[in-house]
């Protein structure tokens, strides 16, 4: 069986670096990582390939100037070779624009019998990529795995809810997104950071994809960034003091809330 | 000059760093003190190719460079020093059947040690010899066969899982000079004669276990003699030496980082007369001593790991980093626990174990005044190193 998974290369969340004032966008010309969030998808499709017994692991991404370090530590986890787009043409892209050249860049990556994403980036948060991949691609969606399986030419997957999970399947190839924190994504090995080095990175311009450069990037932008402002730091909490009744005081502070 | 990391060696480092923040700093504390076996963290370091960084790749292993070597031991020490214990021998006697061993030999157990299925440690040390590793008494004596052979060896650091040990004997007791008849056994764990006595009590350096062998009439096949030929031992055993310091300095290296994290994080949360203590420049001059003195000990550990690495001798080299660097790591520890003022003497914080186990770099793999005979020996021979 053969998975394709979207993963993010960005900036490391321990030192994210800063905003870029004029395009208001987190400047990308630091050194970036595999997204956390992505580990988890790259982890099941190496299990769902293990117990397929055969096929391969390809990792499709997008980023500025040709970077692979993110690359590298799923390759080194396991994944068999990656797919990288990386065009000036691509700074500014909406989620629209990024799923455009995220479908074009999977059917480059070959025949998959399944395409997994994580449900958002951990930098950008659209939440909105897989389901416009699958739009634009045709294929079958499913989102918020917990759990995925693949028989035959069926995906079944468990989607979680808030009160549990709904069991939901589809015929494949479809993209199913993946929940951060279900699985424990395995450490590369030495021996598989030594191996990830000679592991093949396909790098393609926008152009190679077949796609017009306009309707990507800044130019095909379909939303603009008007403000960007810092959150607001979060209020002092209540401090209760403990004169034998805390507790009471507690609980009564829950229900108020309704969570209890 | 470059004095930079190559991209596999990063990736490398900030593997085990990302391995040692998740699995290793979390339950250090806990399990020290408790004396629980790290069951899990060994697995995972086994999973990880950890146990043949020494192994040649050949035999499954990654044949890592001694730089390598040093990051790994310095990132598991941050964590915890004992960790690195678990590989540390294991290492050196992986290099010793690689290097030393027959064909025999190597194809029998370097495969096995790499993947971790198989585990090894080093029995140079004896109850009355140490440093001077001539004056040992176990004694080998081949029948037909096999040897017997009859002694204590002390100090054994994961003397029970160790399968083979390799261990240091004298062949010919009455040779002159003692080191030509001195040779090197592979035993097995199931050898008869073969006992693990007891487990020897320590100030630090807890999760490996560290014990006393006694070799009463053990038979061993000839065959497993290091290399096949009798008078090689003590030239095998002081092979590895330099890397052997190497390591240790870098494992001072990661106990010194350790205490000055903990120092500048807790120097900067601590109050005292309305501000962080860390405002105050008897405080300051304190962090910027032991973070100029943990950077020096870091550059000097590469600086030797990198001549070994190019085939040059480092036996100078090695053991002024392995000296320095294990008085940085006890300095470092004494210091943070000074700046952690009477937390930094419970045991509810990191800096005791810090404070314990550094007295342990200053003895291991050559006590530092042994180290400075060394030093001032290359120094006569070879002259002044400069680069």
């Amino acid at each position: 069986m053969n998975v394709v998974v979207c993963v993010k290369q960005i900036p490391d969340p321990a030192d994210p670096g800063a905003l870029d004032p004029n395009t208001k966008t987190l400047k990308r010309d630091v050194k970036l990582i595999l997204d956390e969030s992505d580990s988890y998808g790259v982890e099941m499709a190496l299990q769902l390939v293990d117990t397929a017994g055969g096929g391969e692991v390809t990792l499709v991404s997008m980023a500025p100037n040709s970077e692979v370090g993110g690359l590298r530590t799923a390759l080194a986890m396991g994944a068999a070779k990656a797919v990288l787009v990386s065009d000036e043409a691509l700074a500014g892209s909406d989620a629209l624009g990024t799923s455009k050249v995220l479908a074009k860049a999977i059917e480059r990556a070959g025949e998959a019998d399944l395409i997994i994403t994580a449900t958002e980036s951990s930098d950008g948060y659209t939440g909105t990529v897989p389901e416009q991949i699958a739009e634009l691609m045709g294929l079958p969606s499913i989102t918020f795995a917990k759990s995925i399986a693949v028989e035959g030419g069926t995906v079944k997957v468990q989607r979680q809810t808030e009160a549990g999970y709904d069991d939901v399947e589809a015929p494949t190839p479809a993209v199913v997104s993946v929940t951060a924190g279900v699985v424990e994504p395995r450490y590369p090995s030495f021996k598989g950071i030594m191996a990830a080095k000679s592991k093949p990175v396909d790098e393609v311009t926008v152009a190679d994809l077949g796609i017009d450069a306009s309707q990507v990037g800044w130019a095909g932008a379909g939303q603009e960034i008007l403000e960007i402002a810092a959150a607001e730091e979060r209020e002092a909490g209540t401090i209760v003091e403990d004169d034998g009744e805390g507790f009471q005081k507690i609980v009564d502070y829950l229900a108020e809330l309704k969570v209890i | 000059m470059e004095l930079e990391l190559n991209e596999e060696q990063r990736q490398f480092r900030d593997l085990i760093r990302q391995f040692t923040n998740r699995e290793v700093r979390p339950v250090a504390r806990e399990m020290e003190q408790s004396g629980t076996y790290p069951t899990r963290i060994v697995e995972l370091m086994a999973e990880m190719g950890l146990f043949g960084l020494t192994v040649p790749t050949e035999f499954g292993g990654l044949g890592a460079d001694t730089i390598t070597l040093a990051l790994v031991f310095e990132e598991l020490s941050r964590g915890w020093m004992g960790i690195a214990g678990m590989i540390g021998s294991h290492g050196m006697a992986c290099k010793l059947i690689a290097q030393h061993g027959t064909e025999a030999q190597r194809d029998l157990y370097l495969r096995e040690l790499a993947s971790g299925r198989r585990r090894s440690g080093l029995a140079l040390t004896e109850p009355d010899a140490g440093s001077d590793l001539q004056g040992i008494k176990t004694v080998a004596r081949l029948q037909g066969d096999h040897y017997v052979v009859s002694g204590t060896k002390t100090w054994i650091t994961n003397a029970r899982h160790s399968d083979p040990l390799p261990v240091l004997v004298k062949t010919d007791p009455d040779a002159s000079p003692a080191h030509s008849g001195m040779s090197i056994l592979l035993v097995a764990a199931d050898t008869p004669g073969l006992l693990v006595t007891r487990d020897l009590g320590k100030l630090g350096y807890k999760g490996p276990e560290t014990c006393e062998v006694v070799l009463d009439d053990a038979v061993v096949p000839a065959e497993n003699l290091l290399g096949g030929i009798e008078g090689k031992g003590m030239s095998q055993a002081i092979s590895g030496l330099q890397t052997g310091r190497v390591n240790i300095a870098a494992r001072g290296v990661g106990v010194a980082h350790r205490a000055l994290e903990e120092a500048l994080s807790y120097t900067q949360e601590r109050e005292a007369f309305g501000r962080p203590v860390a405002d105050f420049q008897a405080v300051q001059m304190r962090l910027a001593d032991m973070a100029t003195k943990v950077q020096a000990a870091r550059s000097l550990t590469w600086w030797a790991a990198d001549r070994l690495d190019r085939g040059a001798d480092a036996a100078t080299e090695s053991a002024m980093a392995k000296l320095f660097a294990s008085e940085v790591a006890l300095e470092a520890s004494m210091e943070s626990m000074r700046l952690h003022g009477g937390y930094g003497y419970s045991t509810e914080f990191e800096v005791e174990r810090l404070y314990r186990d550094a007295p342990m770099m200053v003895i291991g793999e050559g006590t530092n005044d042994i180290l400075r005979t060394v030093i001032t020996k290359g120094l006569r021979n070879n002259g002044i190193p400069e680069s």
